[in-house]
Formats: C-alpha cells, sequence, structure tokens
C-alpha cells in the first residue's frame, strides 16, 4: 500500500495537538492504512510533541492497533465465553488448517489476517465470526470453508 | 395506521433484517397511492431474543414475527397490514408447541419488567422526537427544577448500585463527587463492556443512547460538571454511531450542549472509541485512556471520585445504570425502590447465553432466582441435557453448581458464594462442559488482559495458567490442586485493580464446586465432559449407531468411515477430537472415553 505524508497529515490535522486524541488519532490511522505506518508514528509524535516511545508504548499496548500491516480481509473470530463452549475453539483449529496461519498471523498472499477476540456482544449467534464487518453467526466446521472462499473468489474476480 | 417495527440490533443485523426493513419499505412503496393501508418502517434496537432475529412487531396488533426473512414480507403486507391476520408459521413456538401471536404470550417476555430496556425495541434509537414521545427528558427537566441535594437524595432513595459489577451506591458516590468544590468536573460513562458473555451495555447504547445521553445530564447538574465523556468498546461499531448520532440531535434541540433546556446551564459530551483492552474497564485505567494513555490501572489512595479524569473529581457510571437514571427523577426513588431486594433494588439486565434453549438479554428484578432464570425465561437446556453449572460475572465470577439453583441473584448473595453477580452475564453450561478446561479459558483470558504493571497478576496468572494448561493436557499432580489455591488467595490479596483480585474466582469456583473433574483429569486421565483433547477419544457404539451418515458429514477430518445403515467407524489416528460428529448424532451413538497416557 502506498503511504503518502499528505494523508497522514490529513488525518492528523482533523484533530487539536492535544494528547487526549493520541488514542483517536492512532485507530484513524490504523483505519486509513490497515495498520500504524512508521512515518505515521514520527509524524504524530512531532504533531503532539511527545515522545516517540510514548506513542509506541500505546500501539503495543492496545488491541485495536497494530504496527504491522494487516490482510485485506480481517477474520474475527469470538472466542468469548459464550462461543468457546459452543465450539469457536474447533473453528480456531478449522481456520488454522483451512488457511494455513495461527491467530495474529496474516496469510501470504496478504488475503486475510485471523484475528482472536473476546466476545462481540453477539452471544446469542455464538459461535460468531465475523469478516469486515459482516457477522457470521452460529458458525460451523461445514459452513466455514464456503464462508472464506467467497472472500477467495471475489479477490480472484477483481 | 400500523407501524412496522424491523429490529436492528446487531443480532438481527447479523441475520440480515436490514435486508428485511429495506423489503418492507419498497414494497410499501410500491402499493398504490390509495391503499386502504397506510404504514410506516421503523428500524429499532435491540429486542434481545437475537437468536431469533430478524424480528418483526406490527404495532398497535402486537403481533411478533421472528426468523422474518425477505421472501416473507409481501404475505405480512398481505396478511398483515392489509387484513389484520397473523402468518401462522412466522409466530413464536412457546414450550406446548403453540404459536404465540404477541410478546405478551412469549415465556421469554412474560416474566420480565422492563426499565433499562423500557425503550429498546419500540424507538428508533437515534430519533430524539420518539425518544421525547415515550417522555423522555422529563427526567431531565424536572432535575432541572431540583437542586442537586435533591437529585442526589433521590437516587439515594431509590438504592440504585452501579451496574457494571462493583455494586456501589450511585447516590454516594454522587454526593462525594458534589462535595468537592473543585472544578471543572467530569462525568463519564462506561461503555467498555468487556466481559464475554454480557451484551447489555451494547444494546443500550445501540438502542435507546438518548436514555443515558439524559442519565449523564442528569448526573452533570446534580454533581456541577460541563463536561462529559462515554468510552465505548471499539468492537461496537453501531453503538458508537448511534451515539455520535444521539448527541448531535440533542445538541441541535438544545437539549445538552451550550444551554440545556434553555437553563443556562451547559454540558457537552464526546464520545471516546477504547482501544480493545479489557483492563480498560477498570475505572483508572479507562481515565487513563481518555486522557490518551497506556490504560493501566493505578493504585487507588485517593478514589477517582475525587481525582479522576486529569485529578479533578469525576463520576464513572456504567451504561445500564445511567438508563435508569432518568426513570428514578421522573418516577421517584422509593418507586424503584418497590423492586428487588432489601439490598439491591430495582431491576438487573441479565445476558442468558450458553447452552440454554433461549438465549438473550432479559431484565428481571433483582432477587429473581437463577432456576427462573435458566429454566422458566430461558426455558432449559438445549437438547434437554442435563445442566452443570452457571457461569456468572465474566472472567471475576465463579461457577455455580446445580445445587444452588434456587439462590436469587443480587449483589450480595453470590458473592458469599464465591461467585459474584457481575455486569449481568449469565452462562449457562451443560454435561458437555469442562470446568477446568472453562478455568483455564478464564486465565487464559485474563492473563492476555493483564497490563502487567503489578506483579502478583502478572506472575501469578502466568502460573496458574501453565498449572491449567497441564491438567488439561493430562500433565497434572494432585498437589497442583493446593498450588492453585494458594496462588489463586495471594492474587486476591495482593493485587493492584480488581482484575487481578477477582481473576481467581473462576478457579477457586471450580475447585470448590467440581473438584471431582479436576481429579478425574489428574488421576483417571480422561475429561469426563470430552472437551479437553488430549484427554478424549471418541467411539461409535455400534448397536446404537444407525447409519444415518451424520457425523461422517460433520467430521472436518474425514476420520469417518462407514455405509449407510450400517454401523461407522471413528479412525483414532485422523480423529481430531473435535466433537463435531458428537453434536450431530441424534442417536446418542457416539462414546466418550479417556485417553491413555501418551
Amino acid at each position: 500500500m502506498q503511504i503518502s505524508m499528505e494523508e497522514i497529515e490529513e488525518v492528523l490535522r482533523s484533530y487539536p495537538r492535544e494528547q487526549r486524541y493520541s488514542l483517536a488519532i492512532m485507530q484513524d490511522l490504523q483505519h486509513r492504512f490497515n495498520h500504524i505506518p512508521r512515518e505515521g508514528m514520527e509524524a504524530l509524535a512531532e504533531y503532539l510533541s511527545c515522545p516517540l516511545s510514548v506513542l509506541y508504548s500505546m500501539a503495543t499496548f492496545y488491541k485495536a492497533l497494530s504496527l504491522k500491516p494487516k490482510g485485506k480481509h480481517i477474520i474475527k473470530l469470538c472466542d468469548g465465553t459464550a462461543c468457546h463452549i459452543r465450539g469457536a475453539g474447533s473453528l480456531i483449529g478449522g481456520i488454522t488448517r483451512l488457511l494455513g496461519i495461527q491467530a495474529g498471523e496474516t496469510t501470504e498472499d496478504g488475503l486475510f489476517s485471523l484475528e482472536l477476540v473476546n466476545c462481540l456482544g453477539s452471544c446469542a449467534l455464538a459461535p460468531v465470526m465475523v469478516v469486515d464487518g459482516t457477522y457470521y453467526g452460529k458458525m460451523t466446521m461445514e459452513k466455514l470453508p464456503a464462508v472464506l472462499n467467497s472472500y477467495r473468489e471475489e479477490a480472484k474476480a477483481q | 395506521m400500523r407501524t412496522i417495527r424491523v429490529c436492528c440490533g446487531t443480532g438481527c443485523l447479523a441475520n440480515g433484517s436490514a435486508k428485511v426493513a429495506a423489503e418492507f419499505e419498497r414494497l410499501i412503496a410500491a402499493q398504490d397511492a390509495d391503499a386502504k393501508v397506510e404504514c410506516t418502517v421503523k428500524r429499532t434496537g435491540c429486542n434481545g431474543f437475537c437468536e431469533n432475529g430478524p424480528l418483526v412487531t406490527i404495532i398497535p396488533d402486537q403481533i411478533s414475527y421472528y426468523h422474518v426473512k425477505e421472501g416473507d414480507v409481501a404475505e405480512i403486507l398481505e396478511k398483515t397490514i392489509a387484513n389484520g391476520e397473523p402468518v401462522e408459521r412466522l409466530l413464536y413456538k412457546n414450550d406446548k408447541g403453540e404459536r404465540v401471536r404477541s410478546q405478551a404470550d412469549n415465556p421469554f417476555y412474560v416474566p420480565q419488567m422492563k426499565i433499562a430496556l423500557r425503550n429498546i425495541g419500540k424507538i428508533t434509537p437515534d430519533n430524539v422526537d420518539d425518544y421525547l414521545a415515550t417522555g423522555g427528558y422529563e427526567g431531565l427537566k424536572k432535575a432541572l427544577t431540583m437542586t442537586p441535594d435533591e437529585i442526589i437524595t433521590e437516587l439515594e432513595k431509590s438504592g440504585l448500585r452501579g451496574r457494571g459489577g462493583a455494586g456501589f451506591p450511585t447516590g454516594r458516590k454522587w454526593r462525594t463527587a458534589a462535595g468537592y468544590n473543585v472544578f471543572p468536573k467530569y462525568v463519564a460513562c462506561n461503555g467498555d463492556e468487556g466481559d464475554p458473555g454480557a451484551f447489555m451495555d451494547r444494546s443500550v447504547l445501540e438502542g435507546d443512547p438518548h436514555s443515558v445521553l439524559e442519565g449523564m445530564a442528569i448526573c452533570a447538574l446534580a454533581i456541577g460538571a460541563e463536561e462529559g465523556f462515554l468510552y465505548i468498546r471499539d468492537e461496537y461499531n453501531l453503538a458508537v454511531q448511534n451515539v455520535k448520532a444521539a448527541i448531535a440531535a440533542a445538541e441541535a434541540r438544545g437539549i445538552i450542549g451550550d444551554n440545556i433546556l434553555g437553563s443556562g446551564k451547559r454540558l457537552k459530551l464526546s464520545v471516546v472509541r477504547g482501544g480493545g483492552a479489557f483492563v480498560c474497564g477498570e475505572s483508572t485505567a479507562l481515565m487513563a485512556s481518555i486522557e490518551g494513555r497506556v490504560g493501566e490501572p493505578r493504585a487507588k489512595y485517593i478514589r477517582s471520585v475525587q481525582r479522576g479524569l486529569w485529578n479533578q473529581p469525576t463520576v464513572l457510571n456504567n451504561v445500564e445504570t445511567l438508563a435508569n437514571v432518568p426513570y428514578i427523577i421522573t418516577h421517584g426513588g422509593d418507586h424503584y425502590a418497590s423492586v428487588g431486594t432489601q439490598g439491591s433494588k430495582g431491576t438487573k439486565v441479565f445476558a442468558l447465553v450458553g447452552k440454554v434453549k433461549r438465549t438473550g438479554l432479559v431484565e428481571v428484578p433483582m432477587g429473581t432466582t437463577l432456576r427462573h432464570l435458566i429454566f422458566d425465561i430461558g426455558g432449559g437446556i438445549q437438547g434437554n441435557r442435563a445442566f452443570k453449572a452457571v457461569q456468572t460475572g465474566g472472567p471475576s465470577g465463579g461457577c455455580i453448581p446445580a445445587s444452588l439453583l434456587d439462590l436469587p441473584v443480587d449483589f450480595d448473595t453470590l458473592t458469599s458464594y464465591g461467585a459474584m453477580m457481575g455486569s449481568g452475564g449469565m452462562i449457562v453450561m451443560d454435561d458437555r462442559s469442562c470446568m477446568v478446561e472453562v478455568a483455564r479459558y478464564y486465565i487464559k483470558f485474563l492473563s492476555e488482559e493483564s497490563c502487567g504493571k503489578c506483579t502478583p497478576c502478572r506472575e501469578g496468572l502466568r502460573h496458574m495458567l501453565k498449572i491449567l494448561t497441564d491438567i488439561c493436557e493430562g500433565r497434572g499432580r494432585m498437589e497442583d490442586l493446593d498450588t492453585l489455591e494458594s496462588l489463586g488467595e495471594m492474587l486476591k490479596d495482593s493485587s493492584l485493580c480488581a482484575l487481578g483480585k477477582s481473576a481467581p474466582n473462576p478457579v477457586l469456583t471450580t475447585l470448590k464446586y467440581f473438584r471431582d473433574e479436576y481429579e478425574a483429569h489428574i488421576l483417571e486421565h480422561r475429561c469426563p465432559a470430552g472437551v479437553c483433547t488430549k484427554l478424549t477419544s471418541f467411539e461409535i457404539d455400534a448397536d446404537a449407531c444407525k447409519g444415518c451418515s451424520a457425523c461422517k458429514r460433520a467430521c472436518p477430518a474425514d476420520a469417518i468411515s462407514g455405509e449407510v445403515k450400517k454401523p461407522h467407524h471413528i479412525d483414532p489416528a485422523k480423529c481430531i477430537v473435535c466433537g463435531s460428529c458428537r453434536e450431530a448424532c441424534k442417536f446418542g451413538a457416539i462414546i466418550t472415553k479417556g485417553r491413555d497416557a501418551e
């Protein structure tokens, strides 16, 4: 992905120069670039006049933030308690077998990232998987390949 | 004039309710202009019965439909909207198999008493007029005619306690904050609903955001704050969206903002998105996060009500707590206190989930028994299997066995049994849930979420996790159980914040009530529930197997072979012990066995 300084500046300038907006700015950067690029971190440190180390500690503390680029499609598999006891554990294994990645990793082709999340608040539909904001409730091992393939096909078609 | 309410909470949206609402609008618009019936479509918040979504309710007929698909829309318009007749097949089937027309006859809704959830499912969340029509902002209007002391006295009379889990009396918190003559002061809403298995705050923020804003505005008047923050979980997209829209709408109407309802008082509210850290649900960590720092808790020699955000007096209340406030001010503290038990007044919203037949959000008076919640409202255990335990209070809570099902649920009773009501997550487990694995699950969760600031929590949890993993994988020893207990006590005594202090609860309660399961793992090398893969093997009972091949189709590892109508066989070398076959088998032919030590 091309990262332009103009785009980074645009995100920064939409907030006042105050520390309290650091998390929000980093979330916006994350959203825009699928991760927080190094250039973004450095520009933010300068913008807020705050040490890079402080921002680095935040970027590594909050799960919503990532310093490494993520895949095109982000699979969030819920492993909250309700999903866990309704079989999320075997779904994790299923995704690992189908995509060859563990939780927190990205496929080599950059198509999928797998994230385990601790409850999406949709426990009544457990087990739940969310791909880029689309909810798949009551997931089963049987349904899994078809869902993942639909994203693969879509990528091929493009 | 009929209204069609289409539930558009996260659960129903996941089941396709946006398409259903759009289809209603399309077909209604396509009708002749002189069609005899006028009607409007309303997209509402969560009705709580998410598993059966999308939900559609027709007003004033009070007919509720479940599992509605786009294809059903034309029939609903034709029968119900035009002629007032129900579409039988979309009605809910009660325990006797009879179709019920309205929520008033639905066993899931009948025992409920809605205060915090009073408007949800009835109004369009970001529409101020809808909220005003239900008596919204009446509490704020009334509060403007009262002194801060009168507002707080009303809260104290109501007996309202914090719904986030700790149960601190809300009135007392407000009175303390009001007593400090230090400005500015802040009001904050804790919407960082992190407990897995709880989603009442999501539902309130999504479905009735104005009630939370009104609660915050009343609090601001009582303590003298002019700025407020709503800290909402990053995962709750729709909630963030609806709350932001509600703030903008309320400001545009002059309800909050620079001149609250023309009173000359100010309140500026803004939304802060959480960063995805469980510990940020803890008050001081949450405040650090709002200030734009790493969300680590601090020692509370000085409470945040005295020195909170930017070291100024701050009242932090939970979403559900705030949603109760306007009701209390409008109807009076005594009225609210007439519901509930001696020490816990009012109602509580529970998220009834797990292996229960009817899952969803339920609001009942405090003091309702676990049995009533699980077996009457929840309809019992899925597949009529045996109840084993109910886990309450999230990772900080405990597992309660069948022998204690008649306990009333309130702030104090469960705590005396080592569990807690907590934020209201209620996860029901059956005989196929392994209690050792559940304890391991929670400790793993908490060790990952521990911020690492204090040693007992960081190192203690890591060590407990290692021991529990050993037990689940067949390397456990009996003396490990004593070590777990002493580590648990150490964490309780010496952790910095409530995350660490309550972290051992799932282990200590399972050790107390389900010790036999730990012993089976260690001494007999088997997992009684058939969950721990290294201690479980599955076999097919040739006499019980009908040869239907359901297990073979369900097996993701191609480990099952056999011809149709003949007993099947599992190849232990290929089997990954996922349990899919056992879930698929309708004849109970899959036998769970232990496994020899490797």
